[in-house]
């Protein structure tokens, strides 16, 4: 085997079995820190031995033993200097074996305990986000630190304490009760959806504007999701969602920086490969029959897009039809909003103004984006003109700033 | 594990007697279920009285040791297995007792 395929094959195992390595600890030792470092040596000790030694034919029960190895050692060390070296003593020297002894069944998948109690709701939100993408994502703490324009110390200190939350505030290892699950689900789900929005539209002025770096590993963490919770219609719903999304990716920022608007983006460059794969998962859900939630409604909608051959094609009744269903769900103003913005297509943007104007949105800069286009269509130019100019002082993207200065200023002069 | 649930609460003032009957109703499931270690009300900060004998002579000042909008109220101490189980336990006090409360583990 070649180095470049020894790297190759560490990078992959890397991929996919980092979870279950600091999943598998951490339910053995039940101290998150404790399997975080030891999974890390585990793979150290892989970029030094594989080389040498060649590629183990199961790497990833390698990497478990040798990661449970090392958290054994490091217990021990730290049992010698605390004096507590009986309890150690009583730590078994065989790893347990790896992928046979526990019953399987995916609500009984470490990965998925890990998950819940990474995004744990008193945890707070930033602290969800951080946890997953290094315990479950296993993205380094300098990755994250710079995806979310952080210092490294100051995104150091925010996984350390949510781990110390989580160790002296008892926040257990373990998936919710059913009655909880559905509640859980959610916030597991909304913490990955921010991680993507994070990336699909950088909130950060002096970030790129999309960074498939984030967007990827969303998806990654979703599809793990689904692998787990393969009935679940929301986490199908999310995952197509993203997918559908993703697929727009390369026609989303022109070549000079500028964000281009669903309307005016080259549906040639949208990827077929994984539309096919959104609108597959949407057909499913429709075809179960059960009611669908929150993301398989967004899915839906991002699915009559991504059918349309060009954007005089979309079916506007059947998105203003999911939105209702959506506003059953789920009456913020923000939902409300991109409804009004598909009712302008069907019924024309007078009719629209009158549902965006009074929303609670002031200092949303998409409300103030979209009644600025709704404005300008109804050759209202002087109330457009205001209305971008506090949209372009709201968005934080430079991207965004870009489209929307543009259209300002390729306004007709006049009231 | 040790939870402090402190009720929190932003004027002085005792529970109304629909809160107290809650309360006690609260207090006996903790009892029955084997969650109870302790609880009390406590009186409003003003009568506090805060003494520090750090330096040899104990100095006695009369109020809390922290002036703020919000102050504890009452406390429930509990014994849960683990923070889920606080919380469920925290959400049914604090509708009882018709107060925000704060749930910290003992160490």
């Amino acid at each position: 085997m070649t180095g470049g395929e020894v790297a190759a094959a560490i990078t992959r195992a890397h991929r996919e079995e980092w979870a279950r390595v600091v999943a598998t600890l951490t339910g053995r030792f039940g101290d998150l820190d404790t399997a975080e470092e030891a999974a890390a040596e585990a793979f150290a000790t892989a970029v030094e031995r594989w080389p040498v030694d060649g590629v183990p034919p199961r790497p990833g029960a390698w990497l478990t033993t040798t990661a449970q190895r090392k958290a054994i050692d490091r217990i021990r060390r730290e049992a010698r200097r605390a004096e507590k070296h009986r309890e150690a003593l009583m730590l078994s020297d065989t790893p347990e074996p790896t992928g046979t002894a526990r019953p399987t069944g995916a609500l009984d998948d470490d990965r998925l305990r890990l998950l819940f109690t990474c995004c744990h709701p008193a945890l707070a939100v930033a602290a969800r986000i951080a946890l997953t993408l290094r315990m479950v994502g296993g993205l380094t703490v300098a990755e994250i630190a710079r995806a979310f324009l952080v210092q490294e110390t100051a995104m150091s200190r925010r996984i350390t304490r949510a781990k110390e939350k989580i160790k002296v505030a008892g926040i257990p290892y373990r998936v919710p009760s059913r009655e909880d699950l559905p509640a859980r689900l959610s916030g597991v789900l909304a913490v990955l959806y921010l991680v993507f929005n994070e990336g699909y539209l950088s909130s950060e002025p002096g970030q790129e504007a999309v960074r498939g770096d984030l967007t990827a590993e969303a998806i990654r963490l979703t599809r793990l999701v689904r692998a787990l919770l393969p009935e679940d219609g929301e986490v199908a719903g999310l995952l197509a969602l993203m997918l559908l999304t993703e697929a727009r990716r390369p026609a989303r920022v022109s070549a000079d920086g500028e964000l281009v608007p669903l309307d005016r983006q080259d549906r040639r460059a949208w990827d077929r490969d994984l539309i096919a794969e959104g609108h597959a998962l949407v057909r499913a859900r429709l075809a179960s029959g059960l009611p669908p939630g929150r993301y398989q409604l967004l899915a839906a909608v991002n699915a009559v897009h991504t059918d349309a051959r060009d954007a005089r094609h979309t079916d506007w009744s059947q998105i203003v039809e999911l939105y209702d269903q959506l506003v059953r769900l789920d009456p913020s103003p923000i939902v409300r909003l991109n409804r009004a913005i598909a009712v302008a297509e069907l019924d024309g943007p007078q009719v629209a103004l009158a549902q965006v104007d009074g929303l609670p949105l002031d200092g949303y800069h998409a409300f103030h984006a979209t009644r600025a286009d709704l404005l300008r269509r109804l050759g209202r130019s002087g109330e457009a003109r205001a209305a971008y100019d506090r949209a372009i002082a709201l968005a934080g993207n430079a991207a965004e700033t870009a489209y929307l200065t543009r259209r300002r200023d390729d306004l007709p002069a006049g009231p | 594990m040790q939870y402090l649930l402190s009720v929190i609460f932003d004027a002085p003032g005792l529970a109304t007697p629909d809160e107290d009957v809650a309360i006690d109703v609260f207090n006996d499931r903790l009892r029955a279920e084997g969650r109870w270690v302790f609880a009390g009300g406590l009186g409003t900060p003003e009568t506090a009285t805060v003494i520090d004998n750090r330096g040899g002579a104990a100095i006695v000042t009369d109020g809390p040791f922290v002036e703020s909008k919000e102050f504890l109220a009452g406390f429930w101490i509990i014994e849960a297995p683990d923070l889920d189980v606080a919380l469920a336990l925290a959400a049914d006090g604090s509708k009882a007792c018709n107060r925000k409360v704060e749930v910290r583990p003992f160490l």
